[in-house]
């Protein structure tokens, strides 16, 4: 592996085409590597695939008289694993192509690898002490074990489908039930670790690209009004992230006192009235100057197949900027699939996995130009 | 402390500025946060879940006011040794036991997370099949005490019967029931 001065010095005396011809062995690597971060959600599939990226469908479970896993002695987190590694065995998941990968034995990359595709969350890749990510092949389930809760079955689906997420999500939770003895209330539903999810213990959320309403300034005032009806509105990676690229995630609040089917009918209807209004300010915006919009996402791409150097935030916006002219027509043959798979691929994780080293931030965003650059069309 | 703008609510949110190395500090209630932008969307990476939790637990005219702090606070779960105290400052229950432990403490602050107290969504097959037992349990309840009212003691002792088997069935876990 060469060091830092030695891969600058390279890059400065040769044309990035070169570079990114150079050496086949790394681009095997990466090539393998690149399609375990690809993941099914970023198909670009699926109901209103332009607006919405993905759906996802979260429900937490615990089992009874086991204390939740922050207030869990080793030995009984170890116990609630060693559950988790039965019911695997038991039940058909073993053979329906789930297998099981204890946090504790994969390097911090790969974990923030993990995180980067939405499989875990950066609670349970922090956490060494008996945790483990149940994941199904297709990668659209997975079950997080010893997180906040004993068991957070995930179903993350492409495009708008939310109703389709939470009857997989359900299904694998009836099959866990069926081995399990859940910590259940008549009264309070679902008993989880934390009082925000009590109840159905459902969250349920949908990723969503608004590129005109950012554009057309009405995108604050939208979110806040979201944000007034019980729903939160968040970055690409949840909680405390920014938003960037025009993405915004939408999730219920809300976990008691409602049915599952009324918080996903509540977010579905919320998230119709976005993508509609992102529809007629996509509209207003084609009618306002289509010419401006074609020349924004063309020196978008422009930039992204030349540059030498991307920060995150500027590849994201760039790579809204694109998706809006691909969406729109303006801008042919960059298919949406790699669009999306690029969201995740330039993450720092993501980065570092495929280069197999550490890097600090000046070398990731060689990398990161790099990596668009192979794989923008 | 009341609010450093409006000085009439609680300050309940401590918002500490660094620009430029030099440091404000802002002690302000919820609604002035919320207007002078200190709480955008990001609240939870600005502010720990657990002061959030704490300020909900304790805030003044929720409806919990007949609960004075002095008598909660020392409450404990049996399940797994938590105080209802430290539950105020990690804003997250030790075991499911917790739940029934704090009682009707955690209503007024589910109230005020949910706008709800009362689960009406999915319930698990084998838990069904534990609340239908329930269910039948009371109804016969109810049929013995007529009997008994009637004096058709032979009928009632039929009655309490059918509903001590009821119970042992619940209380062996009800395993043989799930469905």
């Amino acid at each position: 592996m060469e060091d830092n001065r030695k891969a600058k010095h390279s890059l400065s005396e040769n044309s990035l085409e070169e570079i990114l011809k150079n050496n086949d062995g790394e681009n095997k690597m990466q090539q393998e590597r690149r399609s375990e971060i690809v993941s099914k959600w970023m198909e670009g599939t699926g109901p209103e695939a332009e607006i919405v990226i993905s759906s996802r469908i979260r429900l937490a479970r615990n089992i009874r008289k086991m204390p939740f896993p922050p207030l869990a002695s080793d030995e009984q987190r170890e116990k609630i694993l060693q559950t988790a590694k039965d019911v695997l065995r038991n039940s058909r998941l073993e053979e329906s192509g789930f297998g099981i990968m204890d946090i504790s034995v994969l390097s911090p990359v790969f974990r923030q690898v993990l995180v980067e595709k939405h499989l875990i969350s950066p609670l349970l890749s922090r956490e060494n002490r008996f945790s483990a990510l149940m994941l199904r092949k297709d990668e659209i389930i997975s079950i997080m074990v010893n997180e906040e809760d004993h068991f957070r079955i995930q179903c993350l689906l492409p495009g708008l489908q939310l109703e389709k997420a939470w009857q997989e999500a359900s299904r694998y939770d009836d099959i866990l039930e069926s081995h399990l003895d859940y910590a259940f209330d008549e009264e309070k539903g679902y008993l989880t670790a934390c009082p925000t999810n009590v109840g159905t213990g459902l969250r349920a959320s949908v990723m969503l690209h608004l590129p005109a309403l950012a554009i057309t300034q009405q995108i604050n005032r939208i979110l806040s009004a979201v944000s007034q009806v019980g729903l939160a509105v968040r970055g690409l990676y949840g909680e405390g992230t920014e938003m960037t690229g025009n993405l915004f995630q939408i999730s219920n609040q809300i976990t008691l006192g409602q049915s599952e089917e009324e918080i996903l009918q509540n977010l579905y209807g919320v998230t119709s009235q976005l993508i509609n209004q992102e529809k007629s300010a996509r509209e207003h915006l084609l009618n306002e100057g289509r010419e401006k919009l074609g020349d924004r996402a063309g020196r978008a791409y422009g930039i992204l197949k030349n540059a030498w150097m991307l920060s995150s935030r500027e590849a994201m916006q760039f790579l809204s900027d694109v998706r809006l002219g691909v969406d729109l027509g303006l801008l042919k043959g960059v298919p949406l699939k790699i669009l999306n798979e690029l969201l995740v691929l330039i993450r720092p994780g993501c980065l570092q996995y495929l280069k197999d080293k550490n890097l600090g931030p000046y070398e990731r965003d060689l990398e990161r130009a790099i990596q668009i650059q192979k794989c923008l069309p | 402390m009341l609010c450093e703008k409006c000085g009439k609510n609680i300050a309940s949110v401590h918002v500490t500025k660094i620009i430029n190395g030099k440091k404000t500090e802002l002690y302000l209630c919820e609604n002035c946060a919320g207007e002078k932008g200190e709480l955008g969307f990001s609240f939870e990476g600005k502010f720990p879940l657990h002061q959030f939790f704490s300020n909900l637990m304790s805030f003044p005219g929720s409806g919990s006011g007949k609960v004075a702090s002095t008598s909660y606070s020392g409450l404990q779960c049996p399940g797994c040794g938590l105080t209802y105290a430290q539950f105020g400052q990690i804003g997250r229950f030790g075991c499911d036991r917790c739940y029934d432990s704090f009682g009707e403490n955690l209503l007024p602050l589910l109230r005020r997370l949910h706008g709800n107290q009362k689960h009406i969504g999915k319930i698990p097959a084998r838990v069904g099949s534990h609340v239908r037992l329930k269910k039948d349990i009371e109804r016969l309840r109810e049929e013995l005490q007529k009997k008994v009212a009637e004096e058709a003691f032979e009928e009632a002792a039929v009655l309490r019967d059918k509903i001590r088997k009821l119970e042992n069935k619940i209380s062996s876990g009800g395993e043989n029931h799930g469905g």
